[in-house]
């Protein structure tokens, strides 16, 4: 077991290595750099921009050099002191900028994984007791429509019924009156009540994902010789059904949750955007936008090791629940 | 979105069983019946993917003939029928009579004094009947054909099936075009994710060694990289100035890009398995050339697969191209898609006030719909054999 989790731990760091290059390549992309997109804005409000401005500028960000030196200096920042640079457009520290926010988006994924799972099992295991009953029919319906619709729309749709059903305030997460007030159990009730739009609606198409697979699994296993067994035995039907098929089922569903995660991950900031969430989303796309290099890079590998880590988590999860891959020592 | 593979591919209801009894002669055609035959009619069993494949077979007529389709080219603008509501088709008049074709009635206009916002209701005394294939503004369709001749109109003022956006243009129109636009962008991003798959799980699965697991490494890396924010990166790289339609190829690019990683290990872990198969030995000691056996017996046997993944990864290229476009970081105006109209449609404002805005995503998400129900049936029909 010990051998397997460092194994599993060493891959890990080695993937955020790999993806550390990745995120800064990709940043690193655009033609043009930041400096020039400040110097257009300047000219754009009427201020006179000269080409040795542009250079003293680039100077001053460090943007001059070539890009594997500024990836060791931006790679040793971050691995050294935690320090993620300055966001260029905001003028702050990037982890002064997103530090608070990153909170909300974790918060929302764990939410939405949660939803997810507690949906999925129950709806999975009723789906396949009760093959092609009404109820079946239902949700594997509700399980096409949920993959098939853009998760942005069924944002949109949420919210509208919230606003116009509930009466509750358009998008956030708070209230007007909770928004800056210091945390109280009132915020916190406030939170979850707008929390569950972007949860709902992130968390549909992993769980429309997951009940086709506990379903599936549960109608291989179910018939098995061993569940015969145990009927035979006397066995009472709910006790059996939890103790033997849905044990099994839950396999593939443990190891499907680092790729659930990464779903739910990539989904977050275009809804974040839609529900105008004061999460990580809307930060992300502006600073994609305005092309501010360590602020997006920031997120992309925040984004990246989330997902990563969720992996790590899901083969633990898996090693935990399923002896043979303790003992095999391989996912 | 394309981290979870196969989603849409494990929903199988709805099929039927085969019939119990068989005919002695019924049973000689299925065992003479070439494999084409054979999957054709598992394929038929699947009553979901015929569906499926008709609303194709609709999408393609659409995207061929778009501008014979639509009643109006995809820019003119009604000036006088802002944010306009569907206009319905009556088949039937006030007192009760029987019209056809169908007739829609005149437009009044009338300002709420409170809010001052445009009412548009139905003024019943102007009836105004659909024509078919009427004369109206010309276009050079596919490129070639030229002519002036559309589906249906009206012979005086407009008509407005999904209604119309801010600037008073046909919604139905221009869904009809960016039908096109959208459906071309899945099309190329699958050939990119094809020739990638098929070269690079073609690599590591007849290499194997070292090299196999290289790649598969690499595969599992990249996917687990989040891919919308990836793609968000991405398509906010390409420069501003560049013109849409370089844009267009970019964006299918970069969608392609991401894409093969699924296909990539469909063709490697079937390249492995048939090694081992009986059928590839016995061609070998028979002493077919390495052509041969490859071309010959090797492909047709996965090709089926191959186009399964294709078809099923199909709605993923076409929700991650809205996605994109939708939030600005995609396709852009002029050129029109699902994604690019829905930018219109933004907001809650949108839905409770001009909620015909949103028709775009009926065809999103009937075009989801349809491939993954092909893909479902095509993947049942592709193993024949298997009942």
């Amino acid at each position: 077991m010990l051998r397997f989790l460092l194994e599993r731990f060493g891959l890990m760091i080695l993937m955020l290595a790999g993806l550390s290059v990745i995120v800064f390549i990709t940043i690193e992309l655009p033609p043009g750099d930041f400096a020039d997109r400040q110097a257009y804005r300047m000219k754009s409000t009427g201020v006179r921009v000269t080409e040795e401005d542009i250079v003293r500028m680039r100077q001053q960000m460090g943007l001059d050099r070539p890009w594997p030196q500024r990836y060791i200096t931006w790679i040793g920042n971050i691995v050294l002191y935690g320090n993620f640079g300055m966001s260029m457009s905001q003028h702050l520290p990037v982890t002064q900028v997103i530090g608070d926010r990153i909170g909300f988006t974790a918060l929302l994924a764990l939410t939405a994984l949660a939803f997810t799972y507690l949906l999925a099992i129950p709806i999975g295991i009723f789906s396949a007791v009760r093959q092609y009953s009404i109820g079946d029919y239902f949700f594997t319906f509700l399980g096409y429509i949920g993959m098939a619709t853009p998760s942005f729309l069924l944002a949109l749709v949420l919210l509208y019924f919230s606003v116009m059903v509930l009466g509750n305030n358009v998008g956030g997460l708070f209230s007007p009156q909770y928004a800056d007030a210091p945390w109280s159990l009132e915020k916190g009730l406030d939170l979850m009540n707008h929390l569950w739009i972007p949860a709902i609606v992130l968390a549909l198409a992993g769980t429309a994902f997951e009940i086709r697979t506990m379903r599936a699994t549960m109608l291989d296993e179910k018939n098995k010789l061993y569940v015969t067994a145990a009927r035979a035995r006397g066995m009472p039907e709910n006790k059996l059904l939890m103790k033997y098929p849905v044990r099994v089922a839950l396999n593939p569903i443990a190891s499907t949750s680092g790729w659930n995660l990464t779903a739910i991950i990539a989904g977050a900031p275009l809804v974040a955007f839609v529900l105008a969430l004061p999460d990580t989303g809307p930060i992300y796309l502006n600073s994609l936008l305005d092309q501010d290099i360590y602020l997006s890079g920031a997120m992309l590998l925040f984004y990246a090791a989330l997902t990563i880590l969720g992996t790590f988590l899901s083969d633990i999860l898996l090693a935990v629940l399923d002896p043979r891959v303790r003992a095999g020592g391989q996912g | 979105m394309a981290s979870t593979p196969g989603v849409l591919g494990r929903l199988r209801l709805f099929r039927k069983t085969p019939p119990e009894t068989k005919t002695n002669q019924a049973e000689d055609t299925y065992y003479t019946a070439s494999q084409f035959q054979l999957m054709w009619w598992k394929f038929r069993r699947h009553h979901l993917a015929l569906i499926g494949t008709f609303l194709l077979f609709i999408f393609l007529i659409i995207s061929l003939f778009a501008e014979f389709i639509a009643p109006y080219d995809p820019f003119t603008r009604d000036a006088e029928y802002l944010f306009g509501p569907p206009q319905r088709l009556h088949f039937f008049d006030e007192t009760g009579a029987f019209h056809f074709p169908p007739f829609i009635y005149g437009i009044e206009f009338a300002m709420d004094p409170k809010t001052f916002l445009l009412t548009i209701t139905e003024d019943t005394s102007i009836k105004i009947p659909l024509e078919f294939f009427v004369h109206g503004e010309p276009y050079r369709m596919l490129g070639f054909i030229q002519s002036d001749i559309h589906l249906f109109g009206v012979s005086d003022g407009f008509v407005h099936l999904f209604g119309t956006d801010k600037l008073g243009r046909d919604i139905f129109s221009r869904v009809m075009f960016a039908t096109r636009i959208s459906l071309s962008i899945g099309v190329i991003g699958l050939l990119i994710a094809f020739f990638l798959g098929i070269i690079i799980g073609g690599i590591s699965g007849f290499f194997g060694g070292r090299v196999d697991n290289t790649i598969q490494r690499f595969i599992e890396f990249i996917r687990s990289i989040p891919t919308l924010p990836l793609w968000m990166a991405l398509a906010a790289s390409l420069p501003k100035e560049w013109p849409p339609l370089q844009v267009y190829f970019a964006i299918t690019i970069i969608i392609g890009l991401l894409a093969w990683t699924h296909l990539a290990r469909r063709v490697r872990s079937k390249l492995l398995s048939l090694r081992e198969e009986d059928y590839v030995t016995a061609a070998k000691i028979a002493g077919s050339s390495d052509q041969r056996v490859i071309f010959r017996h090797m492909v047709p046997s996965f090709l089926s697969y191959i186009i399964v993944d294709l078809t099923i990864s199909f709605p993923y290229m076409i929700l991650g191209e809205t996605a994109l476009s939708f939030i600005g970081l995609g396709l852009r105006p002029p050129v029109i898609s699902w994604g690019v109209m829905l930018q219109d449609a933004q907001n809650v404002r949108a839905i409770a006030l001009y909620p015909w805005l949103f028709a775009p995503l009926a065809f999103v998400i009937l075009a989801v719909l349809a491939f993954s129900f092909v893909g479902d049936g095509m993947r049942d029909a592709s193993d024949p054999y298997s009942r």
